[in-house]
């Protein structure tokens, strides 16, 4: 079975204002609109499009967090995947335990390829392909914005500071995704009721070894500084006029 | 007592200035001494500028063929090999250390600081998260080594007048073949680099085309800016993807941008909170941007552009 594995993270929507909570633990979550991270959802994208070119037989959709998170599997179901796993934990687990735990699943489901979002858009950490990568001893593309899969080997244009990269890698392998790789499709209601009837396993976080407690400590959550109040100017000869007192021009 | 190594950033010519600004983050680190490491095909050009550094005691060297381009898979393991006795192992959050540094860390079986943007003792930082509309503190344990990559927008470049000793080291690990490099296109405008320039004209989806981001460009040039732009102008294919500043573009710290045209996302101003003096134009007088501006003006970008870039001439 030719097989693609793709990581689903719940996070806070990317339309959300994210709030620091008063106590300075953390920001607020209760409450407020949790989505897949978009990455994630355009690495699905990409999963369910190399199958329908008839290049993958499965697509599985894995995630790592509480058991609400099963409603973001269940919309990766019904966007086209297969068959989804749920690897259940309350406590945040960091980018190491991801990728730990994916190398265990990959032990039990030999994908050819797996897809990631290339960063979380709550932490932001962009690591877990990489690490995956490692601890794979498997290439890995990160960024990237065009994949095309050819007998056993992958060419993908990766966006990098300078422009764009291409590389070729041999699969399988592990890719993270950039935002102008694909558009994620739009989930259809006939498909969210064929999607209750996929399948969704849980499993625990004691199956692959990993450590609960994440690698650091969080000592304080605080919101940015904020920037000073500017002015309005009403025409360009003002505009300069500013700029000219601030020495800037 | 901390004992940093930062690798270092180039295209087997120049050093990149990200480099220079790991340098100012170690040296924050209480106590730090601090090596740099070049891993290159010919590494003489870029090891004489990182030795040039002010505060790096030593530059270490490796030369092979196999890396005369920035594969991650094929440095990962030379770098986890030569961090032994090294308490830090920094890198730049840039595209390059982004792919590599996390790799680097799985190796060593550590986790990884991204974006470190503070100093707060030898394991102890800060670092954005949610877009920056949060800045968390860190701590990591002290009893192992500590990857990370540096925020460079955060970070002032390092002085120069450094003479470190550069010596020759092989790491001595077999380098994987799976991953080859086959090109890279990128524009070479001869304008500044946009994540290292003092200025920077950026538009958005208002300019409306390719055509229409002419009167940026233009404008940049008189400024001797670097252009960049939102997502939606890069999406929208107005300008190509290494101009874009933001969350999962470029984070930027010019001393003057101009916002021109552009809403102000938030994952935009993630991008650009760090600059010194922010300009906004734009026709809506309501757009976010305008929260975060030091100078507003609300009007017809396409007559406030050409008007602006007469002014400045006269």
């Amino acid at each position: 079975m030719r097989r693609i594995m793709v990581g689903v993270k719940r996070v806070v929507d990317y339309n959300v204002r994210v709030r620091v909570k008063p106590d300075n633990t953390g920001v607020v979550t209760e409450g407020v609109k949790m989505s897949i991270n978009p990455f994630d959802e355009i690495a699905l994208e990409e999963a369910l499009r190399i199958k329908e070119r008839g290049l993958a037989d499965e697509v599985l959709v894995v995630s790592i967090g509480p058991a609400d998170a099963q409603q973001q599997l269940r919309t990766a179901l019904a966007m086209g995947a297969d068959r989804a796993i749920l690897v259940q934990t309350d406590v945040a687990v960091g980018p190491l335990s991801v990728a730990r735990i994916f190398r265990g699943l990959i032990d039990k489901e030999s994908p050819f390829l797996v897809l990631l979002g290339k960063q979380a858009i709550d932490d932001d950490n962009g690591q877990a392909a990489q690490m995956l990568g490692a601890l794979w001893d498997r290439p890995q593309a990160v960024s990237c914005s065009k994949i095309e899969i050819t007998d056993g080997k992958a060419t993908v244009t990766r966006e990098v500071d300078a422009g764009l990269e291409v590389l070729e890698v041999d699969l399988p392998a592990v890719m993270s995704v950039d935002l102008r790789l694909n558009e994620p499709r739009y989930v259809k209601l006939p498909d969210i009721m064929k999607a209750k009837k996929k399948p969704l396993d849980t499993v625990g976080l004691a199956d692959f070894g990993v450590a609960e407690a994440p690698p650091f400590k969080t000592v304080r959550v605080e919101p940015p500084p904020q920037r000073q109040k500017g002015i309005m100017v009403k025409d360009v000869g003002e505009l300069v006029g500013a700029l000219k007192k601030k020495g800037l021009v | 007592m901390s004992k940093i190594l930062i690798v270092a950033e180039h295209d087997g010519a120049r050093l990149n200035p990200s480099t220079g600004k790991c340098v100012t983050c170690a040296a924050q680190v209480p106590g730090a001494s601090i090596d740099v490491l070049v891993l290159a095909a010919d590494a003489s050009a870029v090891a004489a500028q990182a030795a040039a550094i002010a505060g790096v005691g030593k530059v270490l060297v490796v030369e092979n063929a196999a890396n005369a381009e920035s594969i991650a898979a094929v440095l990962a393991p030379q770098v986890a090999k030569l961090a032994t006795g090294y308490t830090h192992v920094f890198g730049p959050s840039t595209t390059f250390g982004k792919d590599l540094m996390p790799r680097v860390a799985a190796l060593l079986g550590v986790g990884q600081v991204s974006d470190i943007m503070g100093v707060g003792g030898s394991h102890s930082f800060t670092r954005p998260i949610y877009a920056g509309n949060a800045i968390l503190t860190v701590e990591a344990p002290a009893d192992a080594v500590l990857v990370a990559t540096v925020r460079v927008a955060s970070f002032e470049a390092a002085a120069q007048g450094g003479s470190a000793a550069i010596e020759k080291v092989d790491p001595g690990v077999a380098l994987p073949t799976h991953t080859r490099f086959v090109s890279r296109s990128g524009a070479t405008t001869g304008r500044p680099d946009l994540q290292s320039a003092a200025r920077v004209v950026a538009g958005g989806r208002a300019l409306g085309s390719a055509d229409g981001f002419k009167i940026i460009y233009s404008l940049a040039d008189k400024l001797g800016a670097a252009v960049g732009a939102s997502r939606a102008a890069v999406d929208a294919g107005y300008v190509p993807n290494d101009l874009q500043v933001g969350q999962t573009g470029k984070i930027i710290a010019p001393e003057l941008y101009f916002a021109i045209g552009i809403s102000g996302a938030i994952q935009h101003m993630t991008g650009i909170k760090d600059a010194r003096t922010i300009v906004a134009i734009n026709k809506d007088g309501e757009a976010p941007i305008f929260e975060a501006a030091d100078i507003g003006l609300v009007g017809d970008l396409f007559s406030i552009v050409p008007e602006l870039e007469k002014q400045l001439t006269g």
